[in-house]
């Protein structure tokens, strides 16, 4: 029976890396484009930009969830994500990332105002363009800023991949709960915390290594 | 023909005029030091120089060539702006030093992304400027390792390795103890003798009278006074000029 739990979690576990993974994947650079909207000096873009990151992070995750899933069929009579486990996955990870984006978009925004007007004039003067100067002056000094935040994103991201579950996305919850009505088990799902708990011990030790990586210089 | 001619240049911000018309001209070689109290326009007019900021009327030219006329800014593209810059070198009052880089690559990086050079060569020439700033020691270190004076040396380098006709500094000692300005001020000093035309805004009289050629005397964005350091400080036409020359002889 053990066995058999360790497989079911296994399985589970291995959806929620998926969900976590591509939504890092999405979100990341996602929040970058979010981010240079709302700090556009073309006024009605930078509006619209900061009224979707109002909502995104003024609302529950768990809202958005539904809304993104539900909302085109009841809505347009038109179920876009179909009906199959392969649509409630696309569904869940279009939730993720718009959210999470808004968030490190924030984050982004804030590293980057951070950074001394002198860093960009000192580029200017010497001939360098704004690319340039953009990804060989600033972005390295942006990234050692945001570390820290970013971490704590990535972090509760791990927990509220388990979400997914209210639109029936098999991860590793679903997984742990499914004894309880199978086999009257309710220590499977409490032993999925273990889980969460080593992966995010692990992302706190990478982080804490790229932290002191990045303290060979300081601003 | 002179190296720089400088032709009314004004600029405004909001409703405070800052530069209200400002002409002078620089042979090759020499040095003019630029002086005056703190809000008269010296940081802005070396920033028009420098394209940071853009003159609302005037014009300037290097060589006999213009580089800028407010005339017809519109038609200057990024790059063209970018290519007229090079003409100008600035030395920043808070050094401005890219913290993750080395000493070294704190002064290749710009040759080697405008590809002046190849690697080696870039590479020989930028040690060769940090022999001359008497910093070969410090090399491999990063600027947060260094002190104020070794860090704003580093960014003379950094603005030589790009040849620029017309080195202008912005204060560079203001940001330091009193004991680290006379590294600074000896770099300086020697660039003269390698024939660098140099714009210096300063607040240390002495290095102004000393060192300069020319002396430009500014007060609420104009001209005021200008001459031979000899006309200036030993003989000063203008009653603001000596006003301003007593107090800051006053604070020494
Ligand atoms: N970007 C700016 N926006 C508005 N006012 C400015 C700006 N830069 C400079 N000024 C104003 O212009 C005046 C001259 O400044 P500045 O050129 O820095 O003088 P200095 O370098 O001689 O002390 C000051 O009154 C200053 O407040
Ligand atoms: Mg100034």
């Amino acid at each position: 029976m053990i066995q058999e739990v360790l497989i079911s979690l296994n399985n589970g576990f291995l959806k929620t890396l998926q969900l976590f993974a591509c939504t890092l994947l999405g979100a990341i650079p996602l929040g970058l484009l979010i981010a240079f909207g709302s700090m556009s000096k073309f006024l009605p873009l930078k509006g619209l930009i900061k009224t979707f990151v109002w909502i995104i992070r003024g609302t529950p995750l768990m809202l958005q969830l539904l809304i993104i899933y539900y909302g085109p069929g009841l809505l347009l009579h038109n179920n876009i994500w179909g009906g199959g486990s392969e649509g409630r996955l696309i569904a869940v990870l279009a939730a993720f990332i718009l959210n999470y984006a808004c968030y490190f978009s924030e984050i982004y925004r804030g590293g980057i105002e951070s950074i001394a007007k002198g860093q960009y004039e000192a580029g200017q003067v010497l001939g360098m363009t704004k690319t340039q100067i953009f990804f060989r002056i600033v972005l390295l000094q942006v990234i050692k800023r945001i570390v820290p935040p970013m971490s704590n994103e990535i972090i509760t991201l791990v927990k509220d991949t388990s979400l997914a579950r209210i639109i029936a996305v098999y991860e590793i919850i679903w997984a742990g709960q499914a004894f309880i009505k199978s086999a009257g088990l309710i220590w499977p799902l409490f032993f999925t915390g273990l889980y969460y708990l080593l992966f995010c011990g692990i992302l706190t030790l990478l982080f804490g290594y790229i932290e002191k990586k990045l303290n060979y210089f300081h601003q | 023909m002179p190296i720089l001619e400088v032709n009314n240049i004004k600029k405004h911000f909001g409703k405070t005029e800052v530069l209200k018309g400002i002409t002078f001209s620089l042979e090759k070689g020499e040095v003019l030091s630029i002086i005056g109290s703190s809000g008269s326009g010296k940081t802005t007019l070396l920033r028009c120089l420098n394209f940071l900021e853009t003159a609302d009327e005037g014009s300037f030219s290097v060589a006999g060539k213009t580089v800028f006329n407010a005339a017809d800014t519109s038609t200057l593209s990024e790059a063209e702006i970018r290519r007229n810059r090079l003409h100008f070198g600035l030395v920043f009052q808070s050094f401005n030093l890219f913290p993750q880089y080395n000493i070294l690559k704190n002064i290749t990086l710009a040759p080697t992304l405008a590809k002046c050079g190849t690697p080696e060569e870039i590479d020989q020439k930028a040690r060769a400027l940090i022999e001359r700033v008497g910093l070969t020691d410090k090399i491999r270190n990063y600027p947060c390792e260094l002190s104020g004076g070794q860090q704003q040396r580093v960014a003379i380098a950094r603005a030589l390795a790009m040849e620029p006709d017309i080195l202008c500094f912005d204060e560079p000692t203001s940001a330091l103890d009193p004991a680290l300005t006379g590294e600074v001020l000896r770099v300086i000093k020697d660039l003269k003798s390698g024939d660098s035309t140099m714009i210096v805004v300063t607040h240390e009289m002495e290095f102004a009278r000393g060192v300069s050629d020319k002396v430009i005397f500014m007060a609420d964005g104009v001209i005021e006074e200008s001459g031979t350091p000899e006309e200036v400080f030993g003989h000063p036409k203008s009653e603001k000029t000596r006003a301003f020359l007593s107090t800051s002889l006053e604070k020494i």
